[in-house]
């Protein structure tokens, strides 16, 4: 199916049901219970959950298969932002428009910014990178900040041209994006079936098929030639070039594509909310992007798109858990342990999540340096073994 | 003219930060060969070592004066720190007043500690795996180190004023021959500088003129031979662990009345430290310490006006686009050694 084999073709199919029924499955729980607050199926989580899978499936493309580390890719996702946002501002609404420019800025930029970084790899890249990337987030904050609204961030207002869209509705406010007339991107159908609120997003949907379409093109870049060239830059760079290849085009072009894949969740990102801030550039969001690449497992085909729905369910999820919710878990408990094990355990809730995600990132590059998806497969194996004892581990390589 | 001297001044204390950051930095790279991100963060605790050390110091008695009251009607509480009870008022105030200093004592000890203890439990892990390995394991640990800092001394910068005496600033350019009030310049910032150049000279002898520095600049030249002499190389690239650690943290804790701490300023340095690093080269001490200056001195002289009326925001990028020149035109930095990290 679409030039993939059986196993990728299923696993593409897993991803789309996922992402088609998300709705359902991220809002298990029914609205009023208690358990109501893990529920991550409202359209802002759901949308960031697919444009920062978007974001890390770029990445996986670079550091995934080339293995140069690159700390400064949240520019990327900058830099598209902020030009989907001026297209808002010049052009019109629509965000196709918008998503496209976004990407082609986002690639020119990445072009120039990899043509310099490239010449390094190592540590030495990294830095590289972290340089440009603080570089422009720099810029954005002062310099250029007739270009980026500086501190303010850029945001529309009724006075920009939209040549092609009205400058304001009739009743006075700016317009929203959408996708055709009609068709906005904060629209939303919800479905209440007995006690369950489920909520359709047009904005998610359209960020899911964006979504799989970047995904199908991840699955075609890992089995292609271009794929495997760039594996062997990863397992060893020197002996390549001694056999007469320059690998330089090969690791531009992947810097240049995930480049591209970072502006694109940029453009998207300003059309389900047309603001673009200079925040978005600093090298603390490009840290993060490593992290859910790393956390979902680098170098596979599906890791990026976990790891990056685990640490954004996570955020919002650890983050809304106060001190009396705590109490509630450990209500079991007689009163002063309750209370002891709550003053343990909240400084991991709440503000902390920052604290929780470093140990949990630690733990994962310590104990698991294949992420989740290797986790996984250990615990795969571990099963096959225990059930059919006679069985080739070899056959047991599930989504890569 | 004038504004040069003044703009080099200014520039001598960012720069010693720098500087003495990263030759920690290169301390642990050139002996472990590994690349530490949480650097930053011991330079953080650091400074909230000299927090900490004034905040026990001001730990109160309170006594209720029945003569007086607050607004309530209440008898008024009057706070007695624990140290002027003990050692009198005068001497207690003078202890409480030079708590910055003090806390240099309270931070070696503490610093090297953390080191050890960082080094031991998790950095030796580390020696084998790949060098993003060891970037992204200390890039946790130092979110890990700044969030638990922020949860215990909270989210706002904390003002650790400098001692008294030396609160005011010095007219340096009366002392060579400009009119008074040209060049102003705060002692704190010159005792910065003073101190830094102690602890770096401090470093260099070190290194230079005790056997136990002689073995360790062996074993950063080739391990292995080092090790097959019989020596536990590895317990003394351990200590000079701690070593770089404090000098990270006393940087931090001399940092502190320059700029109140808070829980990111570790990240803050962090970036630009590694920045210097790769520009004095890998592995390059005394290149660390001459770019650490250098580009503090010239960062400070782009926010000249007149530089920036040419440039407009140089002063924000002038660092990272001297990196990226040096990296591009000299790959090994100002002094870097051959044959470090290049795969």
């Amino acid at each position: 199916m679409l030039g993939l084999n059986k196993k990728d073709a299923s696993l593409l199919l897993i991803v789309a049901v996922l992402a088609l029924c998300a709705p359902f499955i991220l809002n298990p729980f029914p609205e009023g219970s208690a358990l109501a607050q893990f529920n991550a199926g409202y359209p802002d989580l759901m949308q960031r959950f697919v444009i920062y899978g978007i974001f890390a499936i770029g990445f996986n493309i670079l550091f995934g298969l080339t293995g140069y580390l690159s700390f400064g890719h949240a520019a990327f996702l900058g830099v598209g932002s902020y030009s989907a946002v001026w297209v808002f501002k010049l052009i019109g609404m629509n965000v196709l428009p918008a998503i496209a420019f976004s990407i082609i800025v986002a690639g020119l930029f990445s072009l120039l910014i990899g043509y310099i970084s490239l010449r390094r790899s190592g540590i030495y890249f990294s830095i590289l990178t972290l340089a440009f990337a603080q570089m422009s987030f720099n810029l954005a904050y002062s310099v250029l900040t007739p270009i980026t609204n500086g501190e303010t961030g850029l945001q529309l207002t009724l006075n920009d041209a939209r040549i092609l869209g009205q400058q304001a509705t009739p009743d006075g406010s700016i317009p929203v994006t959408n996708l055709l007339p009609g068709i906005e991107m904060r629209q939303s159908v919800q479905w209440d079936v007995g006690g369950w609120l489920f909520t359709f997003n047009t904005g998610y949907y359209l960020a899911a098929v964006f979504l799989l379409i970047s995904f199908y093109i991840a699955i075609r870049i890992f089995r292609s030639p271009f794929g495997l060239m760039l594996r062997a830059v990863k397992s060893n760079q020197q002996r390549l070039n001694y056999t007469g290849l320059n690998t330089r085009p090969y690791t531009l072009a992947a810097f240049v594509i995930s480049g591209m894949y970072a502006g694109l969740a940029g453009g998207l990102l300003a059309s389900m909310d047309p603001l673009a801030g200079a925040e978005r550039m600093q090298w603390t969001a490009s840290g993060e992007v490593v992290i859910m690449t790393i956390l979902g497992g680098a170098g596979t085909l599906i890791g990026p798109i976990l790891g990056a729905g685990f640490i954004k369910y996570f955020e919002n999820i650890f983050s809304k858990i106060n001190e009396n919710i705590l109490h509630d878990w450990f209500s079991f408990l007689p009163q002063g342990l309750q209370d002891f094990v709550v003053t343990i355990v909240a400084p991991f809730f709440g503000e902390g999540w920052s604290l929780s995600m470093g140990l949990m990132f630690m733990a994962i590059v310590i104990f698991l340096p294949g992420g989740l998806v290797d986790g996984g497969k250990r615990l795969g194996k571990l099963f096959r073994r225990k059930s059919q004892d006679d069985t080739t581990p070899g056959q047991t390589t599930p989504a890569e | 003219m004038d504004a040069i001297i003044l703009q080099t001044l200014n520039g001598l204390d960012k720069g010693s930060a720098y500087a003495l950051i990263a030759l920690g930095l290169t301390l642990i790279f050139g002996t472990l060969g590994v690349v530490n991100f949480a650097h930053g963060a011991l330079f953080m605790i650091g400074a909230f070592c000299a927090v900490t050390v004034q905040r026990v110091l001001t730990l109160s008695i309170i006594t209720l004066d029945p003569t007086k009251t607050d607004f309530l009607g209440n008898p008024a509480k009057i706070k007695t720190p624990y140290v002027e009870k003990f050692f009198g008022t005068d001497i207690g105030a003078g202890i409480i007043d030079w708590s910055v200093p003090i806390a240099i004592l309270f931070a070696i000890p503490i610093m090297i500690a953390i080191g050890f203890l960082m080094e031991r439990v998790l950095i030796r892990h580390f020696y084998n795996r790949p060098h993003a390995d060891q970037i992204l394991v200390t890039f946790g640990l130092a979110i890990v180190l700044q969030e638990v800092v922020k949860h215990f001394f909270g989210a706002n910068p904390i003002p650790t004023p400098a001692p008294e005496a030396f609160a005011g600033a010095i007219d340096f350019g009366v002392l060579i021959g400009f009119d008074p009030n040209q060049i102003v310049y705060p002692y704190w910032r010159l005792i910065y500088f003073l101190f830094s150049m102690v602890v770096i000279g401090g470093v260099f002898s070190f290194l230079r003129f005790t056997t136990f520095g002689m073995v360790v600049r062996a074993g950063m030249a080739d391990r292995e031979t080092v090790g097959l002499l019989g020596i536990n190389i590895n317990k003394r690239f351990t200590i000079m662990f701690g070593i770089a650690a404090a000098v990270a943290g006393l940087a931090g804790v001399m940092y502190a009345p320059i700029n109140s701490p808070n829980f990111h300023m570790g990240m803050d340095f962090l970036v630009l430290s590694f920045v210097v690093v790769v520009v004095g080269g890998m592995g390059s001490l005394p290149g660390a310490v001459l770019a650490g200056f250098m580009l503090g001195i010239l960062e400070s002289y782009a926010s000249l006006n007149e530089i920036k009326a040419i440039i407009p925001g140089i002063d924000q990028i002038i660092i990272y686009l001297v990196a990226i020149i040096i990296l591009l035109t000299r790959p090994r930095g100002l002094m870097g050694r051959k044959g470090v990290m290049e795969e």
